[in-house]
């Protein structure tokens, strides 16, 4: 075995166990703080010493060993955890999962609407996923103190505040479970972003992202949005060897090598897509799901349903209205009723788009296709201006060399 | 777990709300005093007042010891408290839906710092004080 396979070993017994781990170890001394604390040292001595040792024949029970001795010794440290620690001395833990899965309440604490959407996302993939903190900061580019101080803060206001562990019931849930699938879809597009760009990373941001969707939906198995983003997600990663040439540079849609798409995911993210379309409550994941269809079954970019495409945005407009959709409909208008009625809708939006680059580089492709190259130009500069991503922008200066 | 909800809004909010014609007001009013009621019956009220405009505030510093009285209010902002009500609910959840409940503007749920173990104490030193001394 070569390292990346031991590495990717090691990232899917650390999904498998961490939630299930972190869950066990919360309903046993009631202290969530403690509980994520030491589950992450826990993966951390593990990443210390499994290289050298090898991956135990039972991960989670070592995990679980090493997470609770730990947690003795913190809590022996204080007399003011005399009652935690008698707790956890006397609670049977064992790794092997119990009959109901707590990981839901987990995940919902984790996203809970009072921690700001950062800490929510850095919070779920350490508890949940089995992150480290400095793969966390890896992924999404910022430095690791900024994570670790994010994780600090949020987990002293679920004490402080007592955000409970639960999952919210009745007319509650559907909001929440809002904030829960965006969490995983700002994951799945961070990684996805990224994917196949020359960027070292230990973990696949999206593969876990896809991974605790599927989790969700599996916990959660009557929400037809749960399988809408699933099947999203199984859509877009099905075209991902196509996204990148030879040379690591980003390829779009309509350039891509449809052969090089992944067939058999398609039909499969397709019939993900008819489970949720199946229970009768659409949403706008399902919507989105929709539209990636659509583009996966054309056999080509030319012979792509715009008809159908820009009926989906308008749905998508009606449920979820915001700028960004808007502009997507609008490209989607323009293989349809042509650029000039899509640039005339494109403009419309400069004022609430001014500052995403992908406002900018629209309007560049249809200043080109209405005959206007100097301004498309101007309107390509300003995109690379504003872009961060590093695929993203060299495909943008490849255009502007023309 | 006990938690303050403060009744905010801009200095702007609290004009248009004071200009409001009379039926309006009252009828203002008449819903929060309903969110009063509700919470008062459900037990989850402590307590709330609401509070006259920042014209009428007064700040005492204490600075090396010594008080100084200034007119207005502490924060010089376009946001103002006008109320506040104290409720005991089970946690955040349930703190975050009565905040869902008031009829209008922002409420800021601040979570209190629990000093009941502290209470406690010296009341039962109190106790025991004049118990000897009685």
């Amino acid at each position: 075995m070569n390292s990346t396979e031991f590495t990717g070993l090691i990232a899917a017994v650390f999904r498998e166990e961490t939630g299930r781990l972190t869950a066990a170890l919360v309903r046993a001394v009631g202290d969530f703080d403690l509980a994520e604390e030491v589950v992450q040292d826990s993966l951390v001595a593990a990443l210390e010493k499994w290289p050298e040792q090898g991956i135990p024949d039972k991960p989670g029970a070592w995990l679980m060993t090493t997470a609770r001795r730990r947690a003795i010794d913190i809590l022996r440290r204080d007399t003011r955890y005399r009652e935690k620690l008698a707790l956890l001395e006397r609670s049977a833990l064992t790794p092997e999962p119990s009959e109901a899965d707590d990981r839901l309440r987990l995940i919902f604490t984790c996203c809970h609407p009072a921690l700001s959407q950062e800490a929510q996302v850095a919070l779920t993939l350490r508890a949940v996923v089995g992150f480290t903190t400095a793969e966390i900061a890896s992924a999404f580019l910022v430095a690791e103190t900024t994570v670790a101080q994010r994780i600090v803060r949020a987990k002293r206001k679920i004490v402080d505040a007592h955000i409970p562990y639960r999952v919210p019931e009745g007319d509650e849930l559907a909001g929440r479970l809002g904030g829960v699938l965006s969490v995983l879809y700002l994951m799945f597009n961070e990684g996805y972003l990224s994917r196949g760009a020359q960027i070292a990373m230990r973990r696949d941001l999206a593969d876990d992202a896809l991974w605790l969707t599927r989790l969700v939906a599996t916990l959660m198995p009557d929400q037809p949005e749960v399988l809408g983003l699933l099947a999203l997600m199984k859509l877009n990663l099905a075209r991902s060897e196509a996204r990148f040439d030879a040379f690591g540079e980003m390829v779009l849609l309509p350039d891509q090598d449809r052969s090089l798409w992944d067939h058999a995911a398609i039909t499969d993210g397709i019939a993900t897509l008819d489970r949720a379309g199946a229970m009768r409550a659409s949403g706008p994941y399902q919507v989105q799901a929709a539209i990636a269809a659509l583009h996966a079954e054309a056999a080509s970019w030319a012979e792509t349903d715009w008809h159908q495409i820009v009926i989906l945005y308008d749905t998508l407009v009606r449920m979820a209205d915001s700028p960004v959709v808007r502009l997507n409909r609008a490209v989607a208008l323009s293989h349809f009723a042509g650029p000039e009625v899509a640039l005339g809708e494109v403009n419309d939006l400069a004022i609430s788009l001014s500052g995403y680059h992908l406002f900018h580089s629209t309007r560049a492709e249809l200043l080109d296709r209405v005959g206007e190259p100097v301004l498309a130009r101007e309107a390509r500069r300003r995109a690379l201006d504003l872009c961060q991503n590093p695929a993203e922008r060299s495909l943008l200066e490849r255009k502007l060399r023309g | 777990m006990k938690y303050v909800l403060m009744f905010v809004g801009s200095t702007e909010d609290q004009d248009s709300f004071e200009k409001l014609p009379k039926d309006q007001l009252a009828a203002a009013y008449e819903r929060a005093g309903k969110w009063f009621d509700e919470q008062a019956r459900a037990g989850r009220l402590i307590g709330g007042e609401e509070l006259q405009g920042p014209s009428s505030s007064t700040t005492v510093r204490i600075k090396n010891g010594k008080a100084i009285v200034t007119d207005g209010p502490y924060i010089e902002a376009k946001e103002i408290i006008g109320g506040f009500a104290i409720i005991e609910v089970k946690d955040l959840d349930e703190a975050l839906a009565v905040a869902k409940a008031w009829p209008a503007g922002a409420v800021e749920v601040r979570p209190v710092v629990d000093h009941s173990a502290e209470i406690e104490q010296s009341e039962a030193r109190r106790a025991s004080d004049s118990a000897k001394n009685g």
